[in-house]
């Protein structure tokens, strides 16, 4: 089935952390929409409380109205955080996006990050990813506990609801427990795309078990592929296919100095995800402004030229980018029409 | 120059999203999406064409219930409201951008981070409707559960502004970064904020509640109250008791603009407008939610009840709870009181009763009498503006913009262009003192 398995390629908007203010508004509005044009599946933009900058996932709402088509995937935390908030932020960013959200998500282990709230010291490392694979949990359920059809608008019996199809989550986890419904209708992918970095062991399994795209790091095709393997493994022991797990390999690169330059690139990107390693690339550039055009322009463009990467986007949603179906939701009758 | 006349005192108007609750009708035709981003765009583009000077969204953080049952009568569902104004924020260039969030529910140095992210992204817009409801109803959706009690509410969203004032504070633009350090009964926090101070210095701060807790914690800490004192002379005695506070605290009148929320119909003659207002009153209390509105009253299941029949003829149960997520009537008694003297004495049905003791429209009339309205409230002290609140989405605005607007133009008591960028120079509000970060 080689070839026929579409590539993906995604990029960082904010690899480095910029300054605390709002100077690269125009410009962050610019190369997004220099990505678009590409054809890129999605932007990530990377975030902590402790980094400097503005919110990624604010940043990423700003844009959405500006572009139409690339997915926007900021990174929130999940340690110091309301799950309950959370997911309504990223329902929302897909509300505002019309179907292109993501959240690649993220925990704040530091002990800096938990002085800024004061709330408790941060948890050791597993517990931190348990949590976090309890917030994707909650969100996905929340995310469902309005079934699709639950606005009637029915005069007649004066209901703007069907309260049968809004669900109390009643989700109890170790560390929250959150009653629902949410308080956002369900966002028009039904899930937004769950995104996980991989690379640290400790995040394995609440990406197996959770993510929709999970981001590797790998030095050889081999060890990529062995990664990709065992997310798949992992994947279907919970019960997923794992024909629904997108795994990227997250390369940084300065284009100017990296040996082959742009067309190196698209080498290498061909050749692993020809091979099997990858489903795509997730592009970190050393220098957005300075990097991103050239990857939109010569790593996207020589492997379109190639006919391994889209010439233009298929269907409206990050979902129907990535190639995967909108879920139904957990709580609609098992058998009803669509 | 001496000769010169004072100027009018300027009327300041914000639209509000019409959310959910019985105002927003959402059984008419024209009625749109509630959660659609091309509603909101179409409500804060024509807030904007008004040049008015904010866009409004309120925050309901679980789903209203009755009896255990989620509530299915009215508007149900909205998107969570700064993510919404970041967006907004692309497709409109000087309106203001206000967001109610809970100080109960969330945390200052998040909260503080988000909203001068807002700030950054518009340009200087954004503004804090800070709301301290609370209960344990609400709180099953959070970390932090449980709930507060009012005074405790307060104490804790008077520190969670002054701590998001000093995080804003922190990171002075262009200057270097600060370590801060704030330890308060409900804070103890400390590190480096992360976000230059925002173009505004301090988004806005908006207050929306009604005791005497909230009245001080306004007069002390907001730059506008979002009142529910929508008549002239309550409007006036609440303008008076809060302006009254203010100097307790070395601020002036001017520092503090009190803008009531309001509704309003307008009509070609003013008979046109009552009959439009009386149909709207129609929609507005379907039988249903006549019903329900009296379940509110009684805390009685009144599903057995015919809506044009007459009212029940028990007392409310005084121990009721089954109104969730709402706050509960103050005082039943009195009101089921006032309600049967008034259906007796017109013969008036529950409906009809409902409709007459709660289905007031603030503004009714032309144009023209409104126009005239709205500028004799704010020349009398009974407001400093208004927060308009529609009852259509998203089109409840378009003909208050196309109609009145030009007639408080005419009157010089509205602006005829923006002067300047950010909300707080379209509210007039003097620009926060820098106070530094701790060294
Ligand atoms: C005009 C007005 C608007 C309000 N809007 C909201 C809102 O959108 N969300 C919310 O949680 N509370 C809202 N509140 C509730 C107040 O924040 C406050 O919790 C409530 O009025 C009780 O406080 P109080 O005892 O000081 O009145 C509003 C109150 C008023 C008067």
């Amino acid at each position: 089935m080689t070839g026929v398995r579409p590539l993906h390629l995604a990029a960082e908007l904010a690899p480095a952390p910029p300054d605390g203010g709002s100077r690269t508004v125009a410009g962050t509005v610019a190369l997004a929409r220099l990505a678009e044009d590409a054809g890129l599946d999605f932007l990530t933009h990377d975030d902590s409380f402790a980094r400097p900058g503005l919110d990624a996932l604010a940043v990423l709402a700003r844009i959405a109205p500006e572009t139409r088509s690339v997915g926007l995937v900021p990174t929130v935390t999940t340690t110091h955080t309301e799950p309950f908030h959370v997911q309504a932020a990223v329902a929302t960013l897909d509300w505002v996006s019309r179907g292109r959200a993501g959240w690649r998500i993220a925990v704040s282990p530091g002990a800096a990050e938990a002085r800024l709230f004061g709330r408790r010291p941060a948890p050791p490392t597993a517990a931190l990813w348990q949590e976090a694979g309890e917030t994707a949990e909650v969100s996905r359920r929340l995310w469902d506990s309005w079934e699709d059809d639950a606005e009637i608008r029915d005069v007649a019996t004066g209901r703007f609801v069907d309260r049968r199809k809004l669900h109390h989550v009643d989700f109890e986890g170790a560390a929250f427990s959150v009653k629902g419904p949410s308080i956002v209708p369900r966002p028009p992918q039904g899930n937004p795309v769950v995104v996980v970095d991989a690379t640290r062991p400790a995040a394995r399994e609440t990406a197996a078990r959770h993510a929709d795209v999970a981001l590797i790091r790998a030095s050889s095709p081999e060890e990529a592929a062995g990664l990709r393997a065992e997310l798949h493994r992992a994947a279907r022991a919970h019960g997923r296919d794992p024909g629904l797990l997108r795994v990227l390999l997250t390369l940084s690169a300065d284009l100017d100095a990296h040996p082959g330059g742009p067309a190196a690139l698209a080498g290498l990107a061909a050749d692993w995800h020809g091979g099997g390693a990858v489903d795509g690339l997730h592009f970190v550039p050393a220098v957005p402004g300075r990097d991103l055009p050239r990857f939109a322009a010569e790593v996207a463009g020589a492997l379109r030229a190639r006919g391994l990467f889209r010439t233009a986007y298929e269907g409206t949603t990050l979902r129907d980018r990535l190639g995967l179906p909108r879920p139904a939701s957990q709580y609609a009758p098992k058998g009803a029409d669509a | 120059m001496t000769e010169s006349r004072p100027a009018r005192k300027q009327i300041h108007l914000a639209a509000h999203f019409p959310g959910v609750n019985s105002t927003t009708v959402w059984s008419d035709p024209r009625s749109g999406s509630q959660i659609d981003f091309s509603s909101f765009e179409h409500l804060a583009r024509t807030a904007e064409r008004g040049l008015f000077d904010f866009f409004f969204l309120a925050e309901g953080l679980r789903l209203r219930e009755y009896g255990g049952r989620i509530h299915d009568l009215d508007v149900v569902g909205r998107p969570e409201s700064i993510t919404v104004l970041n967006a907004l924020a692309a497709v409109t260039d000087r309106l203001g951008l206000a967001a109610t969030v809970s100080a109960t529910f969330n945390e200052p140095y998040e909260l503080a981070r988000r909203l001068a992210s807002l700030d950054h992204l518009s340009g200087g817009r954004a503004a804090w409707n800070v709301v301290t409801s609370s209960d344990a109803f609400t709180g099953a959706n959070f970390r932090r559960g449980g709930f507060l009690d009012r005074a405790d509410r307060y104490t804790r969203a008077a520190e969670a502004v002054a701590t998001a004032r000093e995080l804003w504070d922190s990171w002075p633009a262009g200057g270097e970064r600060r370590r801060f350090a704030h330890a308060g009964p409900h804070f103890r926090i400390e590190g480096e904020v992360t976000v230059e101070r925002p173009p505004q210095g301090h988004p806005v701060v908006i207050q929306a509640g009604d005791s005497d807790e909230g009245r001080e914690f306004a007069a002390s800490a907001a730059d506008v109250v979002f009142s529910r004192h929508s008549t002239p002379e309550a409007g006036r005695a609440f303008h008076a008791d809060v302006k009254r506070r203010l100097a307790r605290y070395g601020r002036r009148p001017e520092d503090l603009k009190i803008m009531p929320g309001v509704t309003y119909v307008l009509g070609d003659t003013e008979a046109e407008a009552r009959e439009r207002a009386a149909l709207i009153s129609r929609q507005q209390i379907s039988p249903q939610n006549a019903l329900l509105a009296a379940e509110q009253v009684w805390g009685r299941d009144l599903s057995g009840y015919d809506p044009d029949g007459p009212l029940p003829d028990v007392d409310p149960d005084p121990e009721s709870t089954l109104v969730q997520g709402r706050v509960r009537i103050a005082d039943p008694f009195a009101v089921a009181a006032r309600w049967r003297a008034l259906s007796e004495a017109k013969g008036l049905s529950i409906r009809e009763t409902v409709i007459e003791a709660t289905a007031r429209h603030s503004f009714v009339g032309t144009p023209e009498s409104v126009a005239a309205a709205l500028e004799e409230h704010v020349a009398t002290d009974a407001a400093d503006g208004f927060i308009l609140i529609p009852h259509l989405t998203p089109g409840g605005l378009d003909d208050f913009v196309d109609r009145v607007v030009p007639l408080l133009q005419e009157r010089g008591v509205f602006r005829t262009e923006y002067a300047g960028t950010t909300l707080r120079s379209h509210l007039g509000l003097p620009a926060p003192v820098w106070k530094g970060g701790t060294p």
